[in-house]
């Protein structure tokens, strides 16, 4: 579904991404774990076009993305959740799932998927008239996701969803990221920082370190790789 | 366009519109009873809220941080009082009006044409970069027409056809608010607030963030050219000088003042700071001193803006 080639991305002088190589398969879930600032964000958006790559090649559905601009990416069929919980603050959580769905033009099909997104996430159906700005963290988390679901894409990349939330919404969070995969059949690729459970549901996983990919494997093998558990899962 | 009009609150957007025309063209019949003096003040203020709001769909709603607006609107008067000079006299009266709306429609265009060459920098340019620019655009348009013999030189245009009155000025300031809202309020248009509120988000969601920044500085630029073109057959007579960055400066204030993003707190302020000069007449000398304190007073009370609830989370 989701093939990274080789991939070089750069800022100015500093080379963050050393030939990145990683496979999604259709309908599963992959996983890249690593620190901060290992390039796990920068594989992200040098995939969905919003930073330049050096060299290399994403192939989604077998189609070159390299060099499109990223609103055309979108269009594909390719959604991205950035990091950080980039949700438009001054909008209300309707107008920023609307924002989500903003290149279709079906009406009916759009308030459908919202319903899906407020069925998913009751939490953004009680606030929906809310700024987004004034969302608690997993709020906006949970908006983020079902922002990126609205443009109805079949591969969705979800950039640190775990980061600075509650403890007890993670979970929540990481249901249902399985249950979209599960419901809608949608292929996720998941970077995290919180190994655990990012391994836990996802299938495939690599392990990124400071611009390489230094490990990848089924994600039961690796949650009993001794490297693995000495450095990400906390060594028991 | 209709694709942009057609979403929900504009119906009654549309309703304000014509009440706001019927109220404009009630007043204009009364202005005769209306002492010369105040009425003048007026008309300038609905040039004010015209340069103000649409400005505001630049530097409140996109987020751009633009300076150029006292450039743009020279484009304008320029344009539309060489258009009246020349073609005025040869015409019968009763086509005066047709020609002053075509020169304001042509002033406009060539400001929008100005807002496409300043909206191109502005895609790699952010913030103060941004102003920089935008100012510099401002002072060569103005260093243009100082140097354009057709264009009076320095000494500028006279005799230009008094034509603005409390009518032409506040038809045009309604439809500029008219538009300015419809646009934000569709679909389409939050996009300018999802661009203004982070641009990679924007761009992760399928929007093209240039197309945007390029919109808003061609129809802000387009109302600012019309606004020159008013501005022109009010005075009666141009000159480089009047389009100096002081010019572009006093507009930014207003849209400041009346908090980035919000439509009527802007209208509000353009009135109030046109009104504010007038009446602090009694000050004489002072004047402008009174004037900048009453400023840096509102600017310390409400820091976003008159009526604005955020730095832009105004709704209007």
């Amino acid at each position: 579904m989701l093939e990274v080639r080789d991939l070089q991305v750069g800022y100015g002088a500093i080379t963050a991404l050393h030939g990145i190589s990683l496979r999604v398969e259709k309908g599963s879930i992959a996983t890249l774990i690593g620190a901060n600032g290992a390039g796990k964000s920068t594989m992200l958006r040098a995939i969905s076009g919003l930073i330049p790559a050096r060299s290399g090649s994403v192939l989604f559905e077998g189609r070159e993305l390299l060099g499109q601009p990223a609103h055309e990416i979108v269009a594909l069929g390719l959604a991205h959740s950035p990091e950080g919980r980039m949700v438009f603050a001054n909008l209300s959580v309707e107008e920023n799932l609307r924002m989500g769905a903003y290149l279709r033009k079906d009406g009916a099909g759009i308030a459908k998927d919202r319903d899906y997104v407020f069925d998913m996430f009751p939490r953004l159906k009680e606030r929906r008239a809310q700024t987004a700005g004034t969302l608690s963290g997993g709020e906006q988390q949970m908006l983020a996701i079902g922002r990126a679901l609205m443009s109805r894409p079949r591969c969705l990349m979800l950039d640190e969803p775990s980061l600075g939330i509650a403890p007890m919404l993670v979970a929540t969070i990481f249901e249902k990221i399985v249950e979209i995969n599960r419901e809608l059949g949608l292929t996720i690729l998941l970077v995290e920082q919180n190994a655990n459970l990012a391994l836990e549901v996802s299938q495939r996983g690599y392990v990124i370190e400071t611009g390489r990919i230094i490990l990848e494997d089924e994600c039961k093998a690796l949650r009993d790789n001794p490297q693995v558990r000495e450095s990400y899962l906390g060594g028991h | 366009m209709e694709k942009l009009m057609n979403n929900g609150g504009s119906n009654g957007a549309k309703r304000w519109l014509l009440l706001g025309l019927v109220l404009v063209a009630v007043v204009s019949a009364f202005s005769g009873m209306i002492n010369r003096y105040y009425l003048g003040v007026l008309v300038e203020a609905g040039v004010n809220v015209t340069l103000a709001v649409s400005l505001n769909l630049i530097n409140g709603y996109t987020g751009q941080f633009s300076l150029g607006h006292g450039g743009f609107m020279a484009v304008g008067a320029y344009l539309a009082a060489k258009l009246t000079l020349l073609f005025g006299p040869a015409l019968p009266p009763a086509l005066q009006p047709v020609l002053f709306a075509g020169a304001l429609l042509c002033g406009g265009m060539g400001a929008a044409l100005a807002g496409l060459l300043v909206g191109v920098p502005s895609l790699r340019l952010r913030g103060d970069y941004l102003a920089v620019v935008t100012l510099a655009f401002g002072e060569i348009i103005r260093v243009v027409f100082q140097n354009s013999p057709a264009f009076g030189a320095a000494t500028g245009l006279s005799g230009i056809a008094p034509w603005t009155n409390f009518f032409w000025s506040w038809s045009v300031a309604l439809v500029t608010v008219y538009v300015v809202l419809a646009l934000v309020h569709s679909t389409y248009g939050r996009g300018f607030l999802a661009v203004n509120d982070d641009e990679i988000a924007a761009s992760a969601m399928g929007i093209n963030p240039v197309r945007y920044k390029v919109t808003a500085f061609v129809v802000g630029a387009f109302f600012a050219g019309v606004a020159g073109g008013l501005f022109a057959h009010l005075k009666r007579a141009i000159n480089p000088e009047g389009f100096n960055f002081m010019r572009s400066i006093d507009v930014v204030v207003m849209v400041i003042l009346g908090g980035m993003g919000n439509t009527a707190g802007v209208v509000v302020a353009a009135v109030l700071l046109t009104l504010l000069p007038e009446l602090l007449r009694g000050f004489s000398e002072y004047r402008m001193i009174v004037y900048s304190l009453l400023i840096i007073t509102l600017m310390l009370l409400r820091p976003q803006g008159l009526f604005g609830r955020s730095s832009k989370g105004g709704r209007l």
